[in-house]
């Protein structure tokens, strides 16, 4: 048994975060990740952060207040405004700090951060490193971490990686620890602390067509899930405009902040013909510049009739080859093109889940002493369409909030104790569900499931919605919930079992998907990242509210949420 | 079309083998299948015992650097097609191996600890940013790129005979520090880097500089603080602003 103060479960820039302010409060943690910590997927974000730091030439009159308006029209309304404002004013400070703590941005004339514009945005205040922010931040966060682990001579910071959390651990209603997996031997552990913080991420793989990592399977959003967190607005999924043809790897919408810009093939720079994008062009937000691009395609004027094309060509070489050289290697790389001489073939597809584990502006949930912050939570201040750089910003944010309310609450002593019967108890629960699972020999083969499941999720909650394809996606979800109970493993041993792995997270993806698609059907508008065909207009008399979905005895309820309009009155979206 | 490739991989797992083996695997290629994509056929078709690490398939988190028809590269971002003939997959050297293509990295990431890899700068932390020219941040460039995957640990001649000689990427790390105008900490790095396992130790045999995927050249990170260190000796009131 591993006993800590707090848990932080996940180790991306969320997770690290909420693990140094623990350390800053002199709280001990444990932090459980299923990979090394600079494996984590924020490694992978691309364009920047959002805070008003008035860097740029065009920003000077830029404030907290004028990034939460942005924030939240770009949410189609649906976003929690005092949340929203809370995140971009603390934002500031967030990001002054990772540069106090070495993060290597790039840099204005003057020496200052550089910004870049970034779509829905009024003005430049995507602060940046080349493209290659998350990258740069999520190792800046890890040396800190180290430097942390260092300077604690009784181990107040313990990394524990490739350890994969199976359960957690919840005692009369109060979150009191996990049960993990020692990937690399294959033994379980129990972890307890007084509080568990939850960041395990986004969970685009139960898409097939995503930006994301292979690790973000939903898993994690799904183990606080079953121990009766609920879900808040999963169905709002953030596709981008602009992934890589071939193989979906995300190309920054900073490449279309720099200059970039979007072509059909008759060479047009399309969104001009669309109302909602006219005039911000390629700077209109995602959900917006995705459902056109869409459009084009479905009108026969894709490249090939397939694609779109994301030319950089103008920007020249110096340009290309000082901000963007990372999404330049992408595309030489998976599609074999240099867009220094050619443009790139790029598409929607799926990239984030503005959905989450139902939480409060302090990082609360329901669950007493269990708190989450990142992709994994829903505030929210995403709402139904997150804007460019803020995702890396509610990171950073939220997670020093979720350190500091788990610092007071173990502070003030926390939950009950846990009697270590129970603890045995759920620990053996676990051992026998993946001796059973290693012992499986159904005839289905998972990893053939989770490619079906990918297919009915592209094709039943992609762009364009309505509820004859969604019903159908729904079924065929329930389909292969049934033939998962049908599994069988090709490995039985218990070190380093990859197979064990994606099968247990397999469950999860399909879990969540039927709480996207169930949130989907009911909810008849349209409204940021969704948009229904049957129902192509936004309804604020009937539908603004969250969607809640709580797991009870193994079946998903549905139910719904007010939203904080306390700032702002809701219009109609024009860019 | 599908071309079919053979691709001979490395096995071994302690529960149950004595000694490793290497296992024949057919794989139908498409034009631009990565061998990351191809592994990952081979898991989930032909053998789902088949162990390693893999998360963002797109070349920044650095988790399946291994060695590939003679030379260490991430399975992610090399493309089957570019590769002659039958395709042969071992895990990374100068690490003990978990199974299969999996190693422990811990030696590595513990002389990754050892330099202090996080800034150390002169003054509190207090306020705006710190201000730092393009010039001093364009330095930084190919260093901070770094993802930490090992492949140049591996390739490595002088880790390979001495366990505890920091490594490239360390010490990569540790002239991204030097040489960060915000960091104020030259003699303490230098120090720690000094010994007989440290820069001195390097050959300079430019494996590191060959196999690194993001181009972060070690060799010359080493180089510098070579430099650095016999300039201090030659001249006490040096600084590494000259340079």
């Amino acid at each position: 048994m591993v006993t800590s103060d707090v848990i932080v479960v996940g180790a991306g820039l969320a997770g690290l975060r909420a693990a140094l302010e623990l350390n800053r409060h002199n709280v001990k943690v444990a932090v459980v990740t299923k990979v090394h910590p600079v494996r984590s997927h924020s490694v992978a974000a691309q364009g920047g952060i959002n805070a008003a730091l008035r860097n740029h030439p065009r920003g000077q009159f830029d404030s907290p207040e004028l990034h939460a308006f942005d924030t939240i029209k770009g949410s189609d309304y649906l976003a929690d405004q005092k949340a929203v404002l809370k995140m971009t004013t603390e934002g500031i400070d967030r990001i002054y700090e990772l540069e106090h703590w070495g993060a290597p941005f790039s840099r204005t004339e003057d020496g200052r951060i550089a910004q870049r514009p970034f779509g829905g945005a009024g003005f430049p205040r995507t602060c940046y490193a080349t493209d290659k922010t998350g990258h740069v931040l999520l190792h800046t966060l890890y040396e800190q971490a180290l430097k942390f682990e260092a300077a604690s001579e009784r181990a107040d910071m313990q990394i524990f990686d490739e350890w994969f959390v199976t359960r957690l651990i919840v005692h009369k209603d109060t979150a009191k620890g996990v049960i993990a997996l020692n990937i690399n031997t294959g033994e379980l552990e129990i972890f307890t602390g007084q509080a568990v913080i939850w960041a395990t991420g986004g969970s685009g793989r139960v898409f097939g067509r995503t930006s994301n990592a292979y690790i973000n399977t939903g898993w994690g959003m799904c183990v606080p899930f079953y121990e009766g967190v609920p879900l808040k607005d999963m169905e709002f999924i953030q596709f981008h405009p602009t992934e890589l043809y071939t193989n979906n790897v995300l190309i920054t919408e900073g490449a279309r902040g720099e200059g970039g810009f979007l072509l059909n093939n008759r060479q047009e720079r399309f969104l001009a013909n669309y109302e909602d994008s006219a005039k911000a062009m390629e700077m209109a937000p995602r959900d917006i510049v995705a459902r056109n691009m869409q459009r084009e395609i479905l009108a026969g004027r894709g490249v090939e009739g397939k694609y779109i094309h994301l030319d950089l060509r103008h920007l020249g070489k110096k340009k290309i080859l000082e901000r963007l050289p990372g999404i330049r290697m992408h595309a030489i790389h998976f599609a074999g093109v240099d867009p220094i001489y050619q443009p790139i073939p790029v598409a929607p597809g799926q990239h984030y889940t503005m959905g989450g584990l139902d939480v409060n502006l302090n990082t609360e949930s329901k669950i007493k002493g269990f708190f989450a912050a990142g992709e994994c939570a829903c505030v929210s201040v995403h709402g139904s369409n997150r804007l460019g750089g803020n995702s890396l910003l509610e990171t950073v944010v939220f997670g020093k909030i979720a350190g500091e309310y788990a610092s007071a609450y173990f502070k003030d002593g926390g939950g009950t104790d846990v009697p270590v019967s129970f603890l045995n108890q759920i620990l053996k629960e676990e051992e026998d569900k993946i001796t059973r699972l290693l012992k499986s020999k159904g005839k289905e083969n998972h990893s053939a499931i989770k490619h079906e499941l990918g297919n009915a999720m592209d094709t039943g909650a992609g762009i364009f919605r309505e509820a004859r394809t969604m019903n159908d996606s729904l079924e065929k979800v329930n389909e292969l919930k049934e033939r998962y109970e049908h599994i069988g493993l090709n490995s039985n041993g218990r070190i380093a079992n990859f197979d064990l792995l994606w099968a247990i997270q397999l469950k999860g993806s399909l879990d969540l998907a039927e709480v996207i698609l169930r949130g989907a059907i009911n909810r008849q508008e349209s409204r940021g990242a969704q948009f229904r065909t049957d129902y192509p207009m936004r309804d604020d008399k009937n539908w603004m509210k969250h969607t809640v979905a709580r797991w009870k005895d193994g079946t998903i309820h549905l139910s719904y949420s007010s939203v904080d309009l306390s700032l702002h009155k809701a219009k109609k979206r024009h860019y | 079309m599908a071309d079919t490739k053979t691709f001979n991989i490395f096995r071994f797992n302690p529960e149950t083998d004595k000694r490793h083996r290497f296992d024949t695997f057919k794989v139908p290629c498409r034009p631009g299948m990565t061998v990351l994509q191809a592994l990952n056929y081979i898991q989930e078709n032909l053998d789902g015992s088949l162990a390693y690490r893999s998360s963002c398939r797109e070349g920044i988190c650095g988790s399946c650097a291994m060695h590939i028809n003679g030379k260490y590269r991430l399975a992610c971002e090399t493309q089957v097609n570019h590769l002659r003939g039958s395709i042969t997959i071992r895990p990374m050297a100068h690490m003990d191996i978990i199974r299969d293509l999996v190693v422990d990295m811990t030696p590595f990431f513990e002389k990754l600890k050892a330099i202090k890899p996080y800034l150390i700068p002169g003054n509190p932390d207090e306020g705006a940013e710190r201000i730092q020219t393009q010039d001093e941040r364009a330095y930084l460039d190919h260093i901070v790129d770094c993802i930490l995957c090992g492949a140049c640990y591996a390739s490595c001649a002088v880790n390979g005979f001495d366990d505890e000689y920091l490594g490239p990427a360390a010490l990569a790390k540790a002239n991204r520090f030097l040489m960060d105008s915000r960091d104020k900490a030259d003699e303490q790095r230098l120090a720690l880097v000094c010994d007989e396992h440290g820069v001195f130790r390097c050959h300079t045999l430019f494996n590191c500089q060959t196999v690194c995927p993001k181009n972060v050249d070690p060799t010359a990170n080493i180089a510098n603080l070579k430099r650095q260190i016999i300039a201090r000796q030659l001249n006490p009131k040096f600084s590494k602003k000259g340079i």
